[in-house]
């Protein structure tokens, strides 16, 4: 397949699709955020979905986990149409996924333990001792079995994150979604994280659904991008298509250039006629 | 340019649209708030299911506010003992002064004063905490972890503010009775048994003792349904949760006030 042509590629549909986000748009009140997107992703793959910031990609997440649901088309997770379901199929569904975000939303008032037992004690029957075996097993997989009776507040952002991380895994997803994972992150927490985004894929098999703005870190691990710009999908492929790009906007992206398809100035009246020249000035 | 009574039609018509404007927001957001109290009893199976949720928000909203309660009580006594004994001597009738303390407190002071120090200290306290919980995603992380937030945060701060604001009251009631005691027996010397005994018998369970509990229980509801709400409904920064703080002590203090006004009508209505 030749890379990024067409831009519109169709999503292809396996026997093995996880997520399916079919012609879908959304409309915040008057305002369109995403016009007609086209989506799927397989199991046991790393997908990031890149794009400037206010060009609809957290919604497609909060579209995907049901919070909001699309004015047209259909997003489709596990076989079942998220917009169609009622209240105890949404909770049902949402049993299969876990979201990690932006900032982690550990809850502030109980330990790390404890965010992490989170959802094994509202869900399960399990008894104590196997919740703690659980939680200590989902800690050790993050790298933080030994920060288990701290408080979120005693946390770095990176720590926080991660523990956040072990949390949306407690249940076992099918699907694990990432709003931003390496924003605000040191060098290090940065690839600890996309290092643990790859490794708890293969190793459980998820589906992992990245959205970021970080480009260099994100191609390292992902399996596939697409590029959403004005609530379209203006490009798609593997991680080497998207680096070898010739299309202006993903190059303007992935080399981080200050001025291009997305300009540096946001739209206003001519320079000029702002600073009142040419005789008008009061 | 038109004018019209002397204002530009333009202005007139933009202070229309503006008035306009805010009604239609108003009532929709009495709509939401009263879809907001009922979504609250629909989801308060958990809260009664798993008492211990609720227990653990009495202790937020009813133990912690009891120095507060506490200290206030006794002080609103002491001074209802002074000035109820200025008073009285003037009719040769300070034996009466047990009388006036307790009714003063039973009746209106105890669930009036009660309710207000409750909606500055829990009331606030509780908007502060779901509004940052929102600003941070508590809730929508809650929500995607197939947890339902109104059933497992919300029904049970409200149920817990409900059962802690009559007994805060009683609480508020008996301290004030003991600061009365204080100021008009022991420091002032009126006679103990007049206090007591006057007291026993001018008091009546029903309709002193149990409407002053009827009235903290709407004023726990009261509070309690519009601390949840402000804090639900706040914008999630720091302004929207300050701005939402500051709206649920002032709604829910005027709310204390209009309600006690209405109750009072009903049920002291025709007494002697």
């Amino acid at each position: 397949m030749p890379a990024l042509e067409p831009q519109l590629r169709p999503a292809a549909v396996h026997n093995d699709t996880l997520v399916e986000i079919a012609d879908v748009a959304f409309k915040y009140g008057d305002r369109p955020v995403l016009k007609g997107i086209n989506l799927t992703a397989r199991r046991g793959q790393v997908i990031a979905i890149m794009g400037s910031s206010g060009c609809g990609k957290t919604t497609l997440l909060r579209l995907i986990g049901g919070q909001i649901k699309p004015s047209q088309g259909t997003v489709r997770v596990a076989g079942e149409s998220v917009g169609d379901l009622d209240q105890a199929g949404l909770y049902r569904l949402r049993r299969k996924m876990g979201m990690l975000f932006q900032f982690g939303a550990l809850f502030t008032d109980i330990s790390v333990f404890d965010n992490v037992a989170y959802q094994l004690r509202e869900h399960t029957d399990l008894p104590e001792n196997a919740i703690r075996d659980l939680v200590l097993l989902k800690l050790h997989a993050v790298g933080l079995r030994g920060a288990a009776q701290m408080m979120p507040s005693e946390l770095s952002g990176g720590m926080a994150r991660r523990v956040a991380l072990a949390r949306a895994i407690a249940l076992d997803p099918q699907l694990v979604m990432y709003d931003e994972p390496f924003a605000g992150l040191d060098p290090i927490s940065l690839g600890i994280t996309g290092n643990l985004i790859r490794r708890l894929t293969d190793t459980l098999g998820l589906t992992s659904l990245v959205v970021t703005h970080d480009v260099q870190e994100s191609l390292k691990i992902v399996d596939y991008v697409y590029f959403v710009s004005e609530g379209v999908i203006v490009a798609q492929g593997t991680a080497d298509e998207i680096r070898n790009s010739g299309l202006p906007y993903v190059h303007q992206f992935v080399h981080g250039e200050a001025d291009g398809p997305v300009p540096f100035h946001y739209p206003a009246a001519a320079y000029a006629d702002d600073l009142r020249l040419g005789g008008q000035r009061a | 340019m038109l004018t019209i009574c002397g204002w530009e039609a333009s202005v007139l018509k933009q202070a229309i649209e503006n008035l306009g404007n805010r009604t239609i927001e108003g009532v929709w957001r009495i709509g939401y708030a009263t879809r907001f109290v009922l979504a609250i009893l629909l989801h308060s199976g958990t809260a009664f299911r798993r008492f211990g949720l609720t227990i653990r928000e009495i202790y937020f909203s009813g133990v912690l506010s009891l120095i507060i309660i506490l200290v206030s009580g006794l002080f609103v006594g002491m001074v209802l003992g002074l000035q109820g004994y200025e008073t009285l001597q003037t009719y040769g009738s300070e034996s009466a002064l047990g009388v006036l303390v307790a009714m003063s407190l039973v009746r209106e002071l105890g669930p009036v004063v009660a309710a207000l120090l409750f909606a500055s200290r829990a009331g606030s306290a509780i908007t502060a905490e779901i509004g940052l919980m929102k600003a941070t995603e508590q809730l929508s992380a809650m929500e995607m972890m197939a947890v339902d937030p109104m059933a497992r945060v919300v029904a049970p701060r409200f149920w817990a503010g409900v059962i802690s604001m009559p007994l805060l009251a009683a609480l508020f009631s008996a301290m004030g009775i003991l600061g009365g005691y204080l100021v008009g027996v022991q420091l002032i010397g009126v006679d103990e048994g007049s206090f007591w005994s006057q007291m026993q018998s001018a008091v009546d369970f029903e309709q002193d003792i149990l409407n002053g509990v009827i009235k903290s229980v709407v004023f726990g509801i009261a509070i309690t349904a519009i601390a949840l709400f402000e804090g639900y409904d706040a914008p999630p920064t720091a302004e929207g949760v300050s701005g939402a703080t500051t709206r649920t002590v002032v709604m829910s203090s005027l709310a204390v006030l209009a309600l006690d006004f209405v109750l009072t009508a009903f049920m002291f209505r025709g007494l002697n």
